[in-house]
């Protein structure tokens, strides 16, 4: 119980002082998860209205495996990056073990079937009310994907937290193919986990808050924008 | 809409090569042990490193096994482990240079204060680890092939226990890190074997303390290797055996017998 109340005071002493150390870590934090989201979504939002609108063979087998990608382990997610870009890997000649670019690619692996799966429900529930106006229009594939997901842009905002959410608040992936370097691949999750190897258990939980209420903050605005769009809309 | 996208693709693409780019300092990259960086005997030894060369090191942390794996795969330019037999073998096939000492420290048997197995102050490691078996007390195992884990496999192995049959009920293996195995024992009030610099810097000690010290079958001998160019071309080879030569020199070396946890010399240099 003290720990807790003394992780509670080290989580407000950390956002009073706000160190540059910590600065940095929050900052490669937020870059490293928000390019992932971004890569993630450039990506998966056409798979998944690709998924979503057409039929062709083995869309079923893909469906599938990317809905029981939703469930892949982080430190598998880093396991395989790992060996895909060590010296002795397949990518090991450009060197990006150990950097931020590497957490990124990690990343963007784990939010990517997020990103995809719930394109795809969304795309799908859009395309039953709009369908015949599409066809009627004689749209092409593309303007007909733009469209969707265009019309379907508050749902994918969801989907693009919920894969935000997913990358910020793994350590498994990142701590495997970034290495924890002090000033160069630290980030949150990572330092929580050094500080309570160290058995600074309060620095840790107090880090913990800090993290969430950044993530907290994040959400706010997203959806607090969203909101204001929609009004503006009606 | 397509336009836009291009954009934040190729922002992104820029921001990785910054990225890149910001990794153009000079640097090398060093596989070691988690008992270094915790002990926080790097914080304290390479700033000074880098200011007289200008390179830069990176450490990576992770137990003796794992940073010989990632040494082998080329992934570092040095290697800073504590487990010698692990690291005649890494040179012996050839994956390094040559071995060097660098320093030691000692391990100690750390329990609960109430020591419900009696080995207080023995100064037999063996026995006393012969003694928490007899008595089934708990024992927290690191279980993950670092260099502590392999020095308590070894010890248990003079002591004739088995602890393989023992997995489970009072043997426990964490396969985790030092700390996370501290933070265990601390939880469970079970006897467990540390580096002294891990636990003179370990926060979380609660009922646990030193119970066994001071015998030479828990000395800690760290050795450093510099990864071998021949195997993996991209090695770092110069400014690595710069970093070699200056851990081995009166410099480095002083630095590290200065190095203090609460008053406590936590390494000895001991390089020829």
């Amino acid at each position: 119980m003290t720990d807790l109340s003394s992780a509670f005071s080290k989580a407000i002493k950390l956002l009073i002082d706000l160190e540059p150390a910590l600065v940095e870590i929050v900052q490669l934090s937020l870059s490293v998860s928000l390019s992932a989201v971004l890569l993630a979504s450039l990506i998966g939002m056409p798979l998944g209205a690709v998924l979503g609108l057409f039929r062709f063979p083995g869309r079923g087998v893909v469906v599938s495996i990317l809905n029981a990608l939703m469930g892949l382990p982080p430190v598998v997610a880093g396991l395989f990056i790992y060996l895909l870009l060590s010296r002795a890997g397949p990518l090991g000649e450009y060197g990006l073990l150990f950097t931020p670019a590497a957490m990124v690619i990690a990343q963007t692996l784990l939010v990517l079937p997020i990103v995809a799966a719930l394109t795809r429900q969304t795309v799908v529930d859009l395309n039953d009310e709009y369908a015949e106006q599409l066809h009627s229009l004689r749209v092409g594939p593309f303007a007909m994907i733009a469209t969707l997901l265009w019309e379907g842009r508050y749902s994918l905002l969801t989907a693009v937290l919920a894969g935000f959410g997913r990358a910020i608040a793994e350590v498994g992936a990142v701590i495997i193919v970034g290495g924890n370097i002090n000033h160069v691949t630290r980030v949150m999750t990572t330092t929580i986990a050094l500080e309570t190897s160290k058995g600074d258990l309060d620095l840790a939980l107090g880090l913990g808050m800090v993290l969430l209420l950044i993530v907290f903050t994040i959400n706010g605005v997203a959806l607090g924008a969203q909101h204001l769009a929609r009004r503006g809309q009606a | 809409m397509q336009y836009t996208k291009c954009r934040v693709l190729i922002a992104v693409l820029l921001a990785c090569g910054a990225w890149s780019a910001a990794a153009a300092e000079r640097y090398i990259t060093v596989a070691s042990t988690t008992s270094t960086e915790n002990s926080g005997l790097f914080a304290r030894l390479l700033p000074a490193f880098t200011e007289k060369t200008d390179i830069a090191v990176r450490v990576v942390a992770v137990g003796t096994g794992q940073a010989i794996k990632l040494a082998r795969n080329g992934d570092t330019d040095v290697l800073f482990v504590h487990h010698r037999a692990s690291e005649e073998k890494f040179v012996a096939e050839g994956f390094g240079v040559q071995r060097f000492d660098v320093m030691y420290n000692d391990f100690v048997i750390i329990g609960p204060g109430s020591d419900p197995a009696g080995v207080k102050g023995m100064n037999n490691a063996t026995e006393a680890l012969r003694t928490i078996a007899a008595r089934q007390a708990p024992f927290a195992s690191r279980g993950d092939d670092s260099g502590t884990h392999k020095k308590e496999l070894a010890l248990w192995r003079d002591a004739g226990v088995d602890v393989g049959a023992a997995s489970g009920s009072w043997y426990r293996e964490t396969g985790s890190g030092m700390g996370a195995t501290l933070n265990v024992a601390s939880g469970m009030g079970a006897y467990v074997l540390s580096d002294r610099a891990t636990w003179l810097k370990f926060k979380n000690k609660g009922e646990l303390a030193i119970l066994v010290e001071d015998d030479s079958q828990l000395v800690n001998q760290y050795g450093i290797i510099l990864v071998n160019p021949a195997r993996h071309p991209h090695v770092k080879r110069a400014d690595g055996q710069t970093f070699i030569d200056w851990v081995l020199s009166a410099d480095g070396q002083s630095l590290i017998n200065f190095y203090t946890i609460d008053g406590q010399q936590a390494f000895f240099a001991n390089a020829k």
